[in-house]
């Protein structure tokens, strides 16, 4: 069944008929991206007013693949199982060469964590749930539909925007100002921030196909599988996914110079498909053609306006790595906002958001643009390293890891940036948490729960913790005055090492590690991490 | 033909994207040219005789002819 499409109310903002008070936080657009952060934020008691210039959830086929880490940030916003029960799990991949299977990869062959390498769900469904989390936080969160923002200006310590409704403009003032106003975003064309990079002439046709029976054969096996020229779309790619509802997307690579308009015409389209998932029944459900373009801004820092998500960078979607960045930029975000509109950190700890985010968005954009490269050979001698290497790629291990359908979505390391304090353990700082099962008092647990959202020292195996100010302290496969677990199955120390400590920060970041946490080294650490040092340098 | 060990990764893509880096803006010919010259650079830095004669017979091997 096509998705149900609700609109949300409007409700007249209080702004049309009497002046309002300064915001702390005002977020452009409630996509996923600034529907995660107004959640984050309050959750730290923040409040926000989120502005969108429309009323349903994202139209049409989007996102689809969510990887572990954005499901263990949403999972501490308090919408990851919720995806996870309705979401489809896949972790194999495999990949063709005109009919024949060359390689298959498991992404995740470990035990003894929390949420699967990726799940595939429809973007309207997490919106759905996000919009659904936000509503929890009534005092907190003021989400208006219909309110378009068309003008803004920075006047150093807030801005001032005007905003569009049905009932006419009004004004609003903010401390800050965050712009998820996405891949379009009006935010950066007003302030004339440049936005190039490479923009790929292939289109892609995007057709999501609802069908009883799995076009992955007899089973209903949730997979990913991706062909290099198959032979039903001869000299292009391909890619097949499932997701939930009995809902296929199917993402076929075009001619540089076909009709996008003629292409994405029933008739047309209804062969393609034919061509892949035979005689087997099927609805059209949406079908999109698409150029995709690898950007980024320079900064996602402009003074009082911070960019978040797709307003700070589009990627090609081989890889998952659009709105899977943009769920990291939020989480990296969050807490250093809420410090800084606390009082409790200085200034410059946003322009950290902008190196560690900026940096996690390059690494991307490399790995996007690189996808896409090697599934749109540019030249006859692109297009034969390619053939040789997917001939190779039969026998040769090393040729298999050279194909490349897309570099599914990691988390960066911020391994050397300004936060962090150098340290030599099994994971180093500047990684993000690898989540382990633990058992405590009240029953079994994840480490991903008990370090994310506040500063966390977590000490495995005989080491003991520091008290701290501000500082959440845990201790595992130990005994002490502070909440202790047990590693399930060993996975924690085995992951983290038997005789140490390690800070994580709010988005489970490591920041510093310990062989023996004495008070003073932890607290310095703690306020490197705040952005102690920052203020210093400037 | 051997199956070859992998040696590569994890700097397959750097790799990959250098090499075909290397080639743009070369017509047919002076891409053939920087092949042929890859390989003997690649060639003597192997250096081993007997490495370099099993490459050449697992490459061959793929050939249709
Ligand atoms: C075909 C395709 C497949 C993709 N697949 C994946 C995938 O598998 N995994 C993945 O992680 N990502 C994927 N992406 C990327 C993903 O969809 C985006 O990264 C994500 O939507 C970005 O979220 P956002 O909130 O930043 O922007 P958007 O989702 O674009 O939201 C922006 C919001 O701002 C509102 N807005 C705009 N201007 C204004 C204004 N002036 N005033 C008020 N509101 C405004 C809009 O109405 C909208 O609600 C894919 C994208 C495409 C196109």
């Amino acid at each position: 069944m096509a998705y149900d499409y609700q609109p949300y109310p409007y409700v007249a903002p209080p702004g049309l008929s009497a002046p309002e008070t300064r915001h702390a936080v005002v977020i452009v657009g409630a996509g996923p991206i600034g529907l995660a952060m107004a959640i984050d934020l309050a959750q730290r008691g923040i409040n926000s007013v989120v502005l969108d210039d429309n009323n349903v959830v994202s139209v049409g086929s989007r996102a689809i693949c969510w990887s572990k880490r954005t499901l263990e940030i949403f999972d501490r916003l308090g919408v990851g199982e919720r995806m996870l029960d309705k979401g489809v799990t896949w972790k194999i991949g495999r990949q063709f060469h005109g009919g024949d299977q060359v390689f298959s990869f498991d992404l995740l062959p470990e035990e003894g964590h929390r949420y699967p390498a990726f799940i595939n769900l429809q973007q309207y469904y997490v919106e759905e749930y996000l919009v659904d989390r936000a509503r929890e936080f009534p005092d907190l969160i003021d989400i208006r539909f219909l309110n378009k923002t068309i003008a803004h200006e920075d006047h150093g310590d807030h801005v001032t925007l005007t905003v569009e409704t049905p009932d006419g403009n009004y004004t609003l003032e903010t401390d800050w100002y965050i712009a998820c106003d996405g891949a379009g975003s009006a935010t950066r064309e007003r302030m004339g921030l440049s936005f190039e990079g490479q923009t790929f002439q292939e289109q892609f046709l995007i057709a999501d196909i609802e069908m009883e029976q799995s076009p992955f054969g007899d089973d209903k096996v949730p997979e990913r599988w991706f062909w290099f020229d198959p032979p039903f779309h001869s000299g292009k790619s391909a890619l097949l996914h499932m997701q939930p509802d009995n809902i296929y997307r199917i993402d076929l690579q075009l001619d540089v110079d076909a009709d996008g308009t003629e292409e994405a015409r029933e008739e047309n389209v209804i062969p393609r498909i034919k061509a892949i998932v035979g005689d087997k029944p099927f609805r059209l459900d949406w079908v999109s053609v698409y150029k995709f373009r690898c950007i980024k801004l320079d900064r996602f820092v402009h003074n009082r306006v911070l960019f978040v998500g797709d307003s700070a960078h589009v990627v090609s979607p081989f890889g998952a790595r659009g709105g899977n960045g943009g769920i990291q930029d939020v989480d990296n975000l969050g807490w250093k906002l809420a410090r800084v509109v606390q009082g409790q950190a200085p200034e410059a700890l946003i322009e950290t958001y902008n190196e560690e985010r900026s940096h996690g968005s390059a690494e991307n954009i490399l790995n996007s643009s690189r996808s896409t490269n090697f599934m749109t050979p540019k030249t006859p001698i692109e297009a034969l390293f390619r053939g040789e290497a997917l001939r190779l790629a039969k026998d040769q291990p090393f040729a298999r890891k050279i194909l490349n359908s897309g570099r599914l979505s990691l988390p960066c390391s911020l391994e050397g940036m300004s936060l962090q304090t150098q340290g030599v353990a099994q994971i180093a700082p500047g990684q993000v948490l690898v989540d382990a099962p633990l058992s405590g008092e009240d029953g079994d647990t994840w480490l991903l729960r008990q370090v994310q959202g506040d500063f966390t020292l977590v000490g495995f195996g005989d080491v003991l913790l520091p008290e701290l100010p501000g500082i959440r302290r845990i201790g595992i496969n130990t005994r002490a005055d502070y909440p202790c677990f047990t590693a399930t199955h060993n996975h924690a120390m085995r992951r983290y090492g038997s005789s140490n400590a390690y800070l994580f920060r709010p988005d489970g970041h490591i920041c510093a590690v310990f062989d023996t946490p004495t008070r003073k080294d932890v607290a310095h650490a703690y306020a490197k991490a705040l952005g102690a040092e920052l203020e210093a340098t400037q | 033909m051997s199956v070859m060990e992998d040696r590569l990764s994890p700097n397959q893509d750097d790799f990959y994207n250098a090499l075909i880096a290397a080639h743009e803006g070369l017509g047919e010919a002076d891409s053939h040219a920087l092949n042929a010259r890859l390989i003997l650079l690649m060639a003597n830095r192997i250096g081993d005789l007997g490495v370099l004669q099993d490459i050449i017979t697992t490459a061959r091997s793929y050939s249709d002819a």
